[in-house]
């Protein structure tokens, strides 16, 4: 047998996923050698490191181009993804600074974790594959597990660290088990090889057994019902700065993953898929409204809530139609904002024996702190999805997919479900303009109140550039259609 | 072939019965025993198929790491078993009955349908004739060039679990003296006695 030396596939796709690789392996260097007093520094230069990674995926070009023999994808849609991805980690890793210093939570090891998961995120919305799939998402998993048990001395956090890893490896071996039943009834696992065996040879029931059960694992990393459980418990126990991480980004990743997986690799099975994503949408929205009800803890109450917004966000992929693409990216573009923006106002509620997280701590803000009561009553606005802010922008594409594609019954039962997840929100508005003031909060660091700053602004004002936004979301879902 | 058909027979049914055991056995140590023969036989059946380099995978990652790590958690945890086994009695007819019906629901569902005769010629990497690559050089002349990307993936996950073994265990203790090699050799007879004279009497 002649040896041949294999040609070098083409790196430039994944150049901004490389530069981070290399990027985190330095920083790592860096804390260890140069001791715990850098670590102020090594979380500037993750931030540098991001915003370069963007910088890269913004200019280069908008075609699609894949690479690693098709398993690893490069598109308009993934792209966006990317950035709101980087977005959200760099966010998060800017408002963990301030954080970082009081809380003994300033270890070098920190941004050099997120940057690994930012890594698995973006791996994973360009995966094209389905072990690129599996891969992309345990990188991201696996960093996600350390950082909620990273405040290691605390029970909490190490309860939560542990829930989270228990149930995830469980949502890991329904994902593996079905995509091993994808694999043996179709003999591949790229996406666009299963899509034309599928194509060519019909849907049978092994395979839509694959599906389910993929659809399982994955809709647990978006914490949708009925395989939400960890998120109030991991929400509350993990350190602030990492719940609003978490929160973020990767729900923005996973969502994205979803759409492609069905949009690609299941595209010709839409049928049965969209069964599962309506039912999962309508359990999410419904439980997501009627559990929150109850919460007194602000952290529980935005897992809550985020449970129920990415069930909004799964109406608009149940519509199966460019429209509904269109609707889950902006819904997503809405989610970051508000999520960042309602953590960055969570962190800043610190008095001077310690971080407080009742929602009666946050009683008559509007008389110690009107600014901040300002703001993060628009954002409680903006998820309650009142006209004409930036919340109700995305629920009006979603809805308004659904409604496109016939799908009444989810749409109703969506704009109820939002309704009752008004009550909630607009408690906390309430709490914070009409009740007996509690003691005031210590002065939140800048970098906190610009993340405020910039996501209210945004939220409140995105009806005025619903255009531009609407046109790169449309651009992205043109990958698919 | 009968030969074969023998030995399959052989390590199957040593194999179901260790795996049994591992259940069964009442001394934690005996179970992770009954571990290590069950990887035994489960490579051995490898071999007789023809995959012996997952066959010495197995062996050497299951057998060699992960049941010595078992044995160690067994050993060195403090955990009452047959505290942990109390209500096994009392849970066991539920646990039946959820297993029978899911076995039912599986048989009904994987019973009803014939896979494809295409299936064979549709594989995305079909595997090469055995007689003529071997084992490593099948598998390795994927995964280093059309799976290098998968490769290096893992490399990271495999990363990430170690950085983050280390942030949430390692504890820089200061009360504890470590030994440190380079001063000990470093050291001479020059900068560690001191010859005093004292006088008788006076003390230092």
């Amino acid at each position: 047998m002649t040896t041949e030396l294999a040609t070098l596939p083409n790196l430039m796709p994944a150049l901004p996923e490389i530069l981070l690789a290399i990027g985190a392996m330095g920083l790592l260097m860096l804390g260890a050698f140069g001791g715990s007093k850098t670590s102020q520094a090594v979380n500037g230069f993750a931030v540098a490191l991001l915003i370069i990674a963007g910088a890269i995926i913004l200019l280069g070009t908008s075609s699609t181009v894949t690479t690693f023999n098709d398993a690893f994808i490069q598109d308009p849609f993934a792209r966006l993804m990317k950035v709101l991805v980087i977005i959200g980690s760099g966010f998060s890793l800017a408002m963990s600074v301030g954080y970082a210093q009081v809380e003994k939570f300033d270890r070098f090891e920190y941004p050099v974790l997120v940057l690994l998961a930012t890594i698995g995120m973006m791996l994973m919305l360009s995966a094209n594959d389905l072990i690129a799939v599996y891969l992309g998402l345990e990188l991201q998993s696996l960093t996600l597990y350390v950082l909620s048990s990273f405040k290691r001395d605390s029970v909490k956090a190490t309860e939560a660290g542990l829930k989270y890893f228990v149930l995830g490896a469980l949502s890991s071996g329904m994902l593996l088990y079905g995509m091993s039943l994808v694999y043996g009834f179709t003999g591949q696992t790229s996406f666009v090889g299963i899509a034309d065996t599928v194509h060519m040879e019909g849907v049978g029931i092994g395979i839509t057994f694959g599906l389910v059960f993929i659809l399982a694992g994955l809709t647990f990393k978006i914490s949708a019902v009925p395989f939400h459980m960890w998120t109030p418990d991991v929400y509350e126990g993990a350190p602030t700065p990492v719940t609003a991480f978490l929160a973020a980004a990767p729900k923005v990743a996973a969502m994205g993953l979803i759409v492609r997986a069905v949009m690609t690799a299941f595209d010709p099975m839409d049928l049965q898929w969209q069964q599962v994503i309506t039912f999962v949408s309508i359990l999410s929205m419904v439980l997501g409204a009627f559990a929150a009800i109850g919460q007194r803890n602000i952290k529980r109450l935005m897992a809550y809530s985020s449970i129920s917004h990415m069930g909004y966000a799964l109406v608009g992929l149940a519509a199966g139609n460019s429209a509904g693409v269109v609707g889950v990216i902006i819904y997503l573009i809405t989610y970051l904002a508000m999520t960042l923006g309602t953590f960055a106002a969570i962190m800043s509620m610190r008095r001077r024996d310690g971080a407080v997280e009742r929602i009666d701590d946050l009683a008559g803000l509007s008389r110690s702190d009107l600014p901040m009561a300002v703001l993060l009553g628009i954002l409680m606005f903006s998820l309650a999805g009142v006209p004409w802010m930036g919340g109700f922008i995305g629920k009006w594409f979603v809805f308004s997919a659904a409604i496109e594609a016939g799908l009444y019954p989810l749409a109703i039962i969506g704009v109820l479900a939002s309704v009752v997840g008004a009550y909630y929100y607009l408690r906390i508005v309430k709490i914070m303009f009409f009740d007996e003031p509690a003691p005031a909060f210590e002065r939140p660091s800048s970098e906190l109140r610009f993340v405020l700053v910039v996501s209210g602004l945004f939220m409140a004002t995105m009806v005025f550039y619903v255009g531009p936004i609407r046109a790169v979301a449309e651009a992205a879902a043109n990958s698919f259609f | 072939m009968i030969l074969q058909s023998v030995f399959f027979y052989l390590f199957s049914a040593v194999l179901l019965i260790s795996a049994l055991m591992v259940i069964g056995a009442r001394n934690p140590v005996h179970s992770v025993l009954f571990l290590i023969l069950a990887f035994f036989n489960a490579a051995a059946l490898f071999v007789l198929l023809g995959a012996e380099f997952l066959a010495m995978l197995l062996v050497v990652v299951y057998v060699g790491a992960v049941a010595v790590l078992f044995l160690f958690i067994v050993m060195m945890l403090d955990v009452d078993f047959v505290e942990m086994r109390a209500g096994f009695l009392q849970y066991m007819p539920i646990g039946l009955v959820v297993g029978v019906v899911l076995l039912a629901e599986l048989l009904v569902a994987f019973g009803g349908w014939a896979v494809s005769p295409d299936l064979a010629a549709n594989l995305g990497e079909p595997m090469p004739d055995i007689a003529q690559v071997s084992n490593i050089e099948a598998i390795g002349s994927l995964l280093y060039t059309k799976y290098i990307f998968y490769f290096q993936t893992a490399a990271l996950i495999l990363f990430v679990a170690m950085v983050g073994a280390i942030v949430l265990t390692l504890h820089h203790r200061t009360d504890v003296k470590r030994q440190k090699i380079e001063r000990q050799v470093a050291r001479t007879v020059e900068n560690s006695i001191e010859i005093v004279e004292v006088e008788t009497g006076s003390g230092i």
